[in-house]
Order: C-alpha cells, then structure tokens, then sequence
C-alpha cells in the first residue's frame, strides 16, 4: 500500500499570534513550528498503522521553503519512510493543491491522507482541491480509516453523527479526531530520521488565486463582569446579554 | 453576474445553514445589485422559505444519483448551475457539506475560495478568522469567479421578506466511486455544532459521575454538551464533545463553561461564541480574561442553583 501524507509547517498551539510588515506577515520572530496537528496525530499515524498492518510505505509531502526541514525530519522520525518537499511559497490553498497534484499525480498512491485543517489559516481546503485536480474521491473530516484489500470503510462526521462511507482505493482523505492517537518518536526514530531520503523538488507551474492583503486582531474583551451568585448570573444573561 | 448560493437540506428540509448561507448570499447580493439563486440538491419541501433572505430563484434537483453524498458529484451539480446562471460568486456555508464540495468546485472552476468567511466582502476582500480564532485575515479573490464558505453565526440574519420560484433543474450526473453505506446519528439530541447554547465542563468535575449537574442544565436550557480535551482523553465524556484546537470549533450565542481552566487551545475552539460564562474556584483561571461573565466558585453548587433560578424565569 502505497501512502501520501501531506504535512503542513504550523506555529505551536500556544505561540503568540502577531504580525509585521504593516500587518500583512506573521510574525516568525521566536515562534516554534511543529507538524500541524490534523496532519501529524490523524492521517500520519493513521498513515503508519496501515502500513504497519499491510506492507508498503509512507512518504510524506510539504509544499514549502528549506525552514520546513525540521518539521519533516519530525515526520520521519515518528516513521514515515521518506520525505517530499516541493520546493515553493505557499501562496494558497489552490496553488498548494496544485502543486501536490502535480507532484502525485504519476506516483501511484493508494491513499492520499492530509488533516482537516491547517491551525494557522484553517482553511479546511487542500485535500478537497487535491482530490478533484486528480479527479479522485475525496472523503472529508475523516474518523475512521479501515482497509481491506482495496477496499476502504471510512466513517466521516456529519451534523449530529457520522456517514459510514466505502470507497476503493486510490481516493483523497483529510483526517479529523478519532482517526489514530499521537505518536511520540522515540531515541532510534530520532536517530533514523537523518538518514531517511527527504527529496527536494522544485515546483510546477502553477497560479494563485487569493491573495492575503493583512491581519488584524480581535478586539480586546471588554473584561468579564463576575458575581457573586448563581441567580445574579442568571438574571444578567436574561436581561444583559439576553443570552437565555 | 448573479450570486449562486448552495443551500444544504437534510431528510426532506433545509438545514440551519442553509439559511446561514441563503443569508449571505442574499445579502451580498443586494450590495452588488444582482440576483441571488439558490441550489438545492435532494427531496425538499419549503424551499421558498429562503425567498425570505432575498434569494429570487431556487434551481431545485432531484436525482437518484444524487441520494448518496458524494462532494465529487454536488462540485459537479453546481459547477452546471453556476454555468447556467452565469454566477460570478457561489456561496457554501462552512459545514460538513460546504467543507467537502467548495474545495473541489474550487479546483474545478480555478476559482479562488475562502472558507470561513466571518463578514460580507468588501469588493473582492473577504475576511475570516485566522490563527483558530486569534486573529483575522482580509484575503483578495483575484479569479473571476470566487467562492466564499459562511463561518455560521457569524452574520446578523437579515429578512428582507419574499418567496422564492422553485423551478426544477437537471444535469448529467458522473458516476463516481463512493458508496455510502450507512448514517449513524449520534442520538436525537441536539447536536453540538448546531446547538445555540452550550455547557460544558473540565476536570474541576473531578470525575464522569458528576456530569449530572451538567446534563440537568443543558437540558433545562435546551444546550448542547461539550467537554475540554483533558476529560475527552481519558474518556470521562466522548470523543465528539471535544471543543478546542484539536477537536471542534463552535461558535454559539452562549456558552457556559464549569470546571476549565481556559487553556488558549480550549480558546481556540470556543471564541467565536457571542457570550461566555465561567465558573471556576481558581480566580487565576485564565479563563476568566476571556469570559464576559463568570464567578470564582464550585461548579458543584452553582450549577444546581443556575438551573434553579432557570427554572423560575420560566415559572
């Protein structure tokens, strides 16, 4: 079985979030970059599983600069076999998409996997782009991933449950909680991921069709009113805020 | 020119989204001076309702190729309902549905999308929320057709009264290669992303036993459950209760937090909600900064007596 998983670079969960350049870049100053969670918890452990349970390999795919290094080496070290990093901005979802199909579409993937979303721009996008560029099946906000043979039984979440959806192989699949638990690499991964192949690719012709023109941040809270007593809060989200 | 909004429906009727979506639609519409056409896909009663929010036409389709999701055929469906109306922008909301079908009509048309979008856009610029939720971003469409999911709740609903003409509409449908074999719905409770109240709680419950006073409440208040990861983890509460960066994001008009510290990845996945309430012993909880209303006390005590004092509003 022959998987792709697409990883994204991503600011860690507590970074502070600021910009510069008159607000149009965030700001990287100080800010630790991990594997975005989606990616790295759900459709690459997932990723491994399958592997581990019916033979193949696991490469996986970052569209970025050589700063997204480190976090592809952390990839490799949790397990996957090897590494692709398509050597290009990530401009937006259409021209990530794009490049990542351009890349896969000749390499014979049985699974395409990516998560959800990305934390930083939440875009919730690529899997679904990649998907109809390859004219493939595309499963979004995955919870479960079975294999049998060629054959996939997938659960995906849907308001208030889940769709139990059968699809064969090759197909696009983004990852949601539920999927797999988080690995931690340990001393030998660590040691091996610096010798697993990570390829640099450059990239193929390609248009953008957003542009990000800036940042702003949310307005400051007002500041919470406390009190004192249940039945005070309670009269206030009646008549304040009109909330109950 | 016109605006082309998918507008979801669900055993027999539009779903709340729908009109979230319609909303926008109808209200990007009226700003640009152009017409506001709804699709809908599947056996659906009351689709003149979104006449209401300024939508002039639903294209209405009924296939049996249709009745089993695939995001594959609906990116094909609308991609044949914009080319008819000739729409300029197509509007999804950003559900499970609008998740799995903008993309790939995106990819298909070459047409810039955002997702998310928390206000109307500002000639091509449309803002959405960023960083989950800690910042927002003005993104340019620069393609000549855009596409624009709706973050839902995010914009003041505007009926502008009316009826929509439902005329019926068919295309060519592909075949394609999923099958979907079941649907498990969770139970006949609210379900969570939808719910316009929530409480939830953390480990200040100190144990899955104590949920009562919880589920009491959100009963009483026709809330939804939700949980932080910590107690998702170890399986005090369920999976699909997870609210915060790594588990859902919801964004309803209350949301009552006991027992949480306020973790800024629990944050993340609660900050679009129009008001939150927390209730913590711990007066450093960093939760509180984020409340607009709370009180430094026992999770145990008050809710009981929140529901008490509910329960007299309605008497």
């Amino acid at each position: 079985m022959k998987i792709l998983v697409c990883i994204s670079k991503a600011p860690d969960t507590t970074a502070k979030i600021a910009f510069t350049d008159g607000d149009t870049k965030f700001d990287e100053a100080g800010v630790q970059f991990i594997v975005n969670p989606y990616d790295e918890w759900y459709a690459l452990v997932r990723g491994l599983e399958l592997k581990e349970a019916n033979g193949g390999s696991v490469t996986v795919l970052n569209v970025g600069a050589a700063d997204s290094d480190p976090i592809i080496r952390k990839a490799l070290a949790i397990g996957a076999d090897d590494a692709v990093r398509i050597d290009a901005a990530t401009t937006d979802a259409l021209y990530v998409a794009k490049q990542i199909a351009n890349y896969a579409k000749d390499q014979g993937f049985d699974l395409i996997l990516s998560g959800k979303e990305t934390i930083d721009y939440n875009g919730s996008q690529v899997g679904g782009m990649v998907a109809e560029l390859m004219d493939a099946p595309y499963v979004s906000l995955a919870s479960k991933l079975d294999m049998n043979g060629n054959t996939a039984t997938i659960e995906r979440e849907i308001e208030g449950g889940v769709e139990v959806i059968e699809v064969n192989t090759p197909f696009v699949l983004s990852a949601a909680k539920g999927m797999a638990e988080a690995r931690i690499p340990n001393m030998r991964g660590i040691m091996a991921a610096r010798s697993k192949p990570l390829t640099v690719v450059p990239a193929t012709e390609a248009s953008a069709s957003t542009v990000i023109k800036g940042f702003t941040l949310p307005p400051e809270k007002t500041g919470c009113k406390l009190v004192e007593t249940a039945e005070e809060l309670v009269e206030l989200l009646h008549n304040e805020a009109k909330a109950i | 020119m016109s605006v082309l909004i998918y507008t979801d429906s669900s055993n027999g009727a539009l779903t709340k989204n729908a009109f979230e979506a319609a909303n926008y639609g109808g209200q990007l519409a009226q700003a640009a001076g152009t017409e506001a056409i709804a699709i809908v896909v599947g056996a659906a009663e009351g689709l003149e309702a979104l006449g209401k929010y300024g939508v002039s036409k639903v294209m209405h389709i009924v296939d049996a190729a249709l009745d089993n999701f695939d995001p594959q055929k609906m990116a094909h469906v609308v991609a044949a309902a914009a080319s008819e109306t000739g729409a300029e922008t197509i509007v999804f909301a950003h559900d499970y549905t609008g998740k799995a079908v903008a993309p790939r009509l995106s990819a298909k048309l070459d047409a810039g999308l955002v997702t998310g979008a928390v206000a109307l856009p500002n000639g091509n610029v449309v803002k959405k929320a960023v960083f989950s939720g800690k910042a927002f971003a003005e993104i340019e469409i620069t393609s000549a057709i855009k596409i624009i999911s709706v973050l839902p709740n995010s914009l003041d609903k505007v009926e502008t009264g009316g009826s929509a003409e439902v005329v019926a509409f068919s295309t060519e449908i592909p075949s394609t290669r999923i099958t979907v074999k079941e649907i498990k719905k969770e139970s006949t409770e609210l379900s969570l992303t939808e719910a316009d109240l929530v409480v939830s709680a953390g480990r200040g419950l100190k144990g899955p036993e104590n949920w009562g006073i919880v589920e009491d409440l959100a009963k009483e208040l026709g809330a939804a459950t939700a949980c932080s990861r910590p107690v998702s983890d170890i399986g005090w509460r369920p999976h699909h209760e997870h609210v915060g960066q790594t588990g859902i994001a919801i964004r309803p008009n209350l949301y009552i937090a006991a027992g949480i510290s306020g973790a800024i990845q629990h944050l993340a996945g609660v900050n679009g909600s129009k008001v939150i309430v927390v209730i913590n012993t711990d007066a450093e909880a960093p939760f509180f900064k984020a409340a607009d209303y709370g009180i430094v006390g026992d999770a145990f005590e008050i809710l009981p007596k929140m529901l008490e004092a509910i329960k007299q509003l309605k008497a």
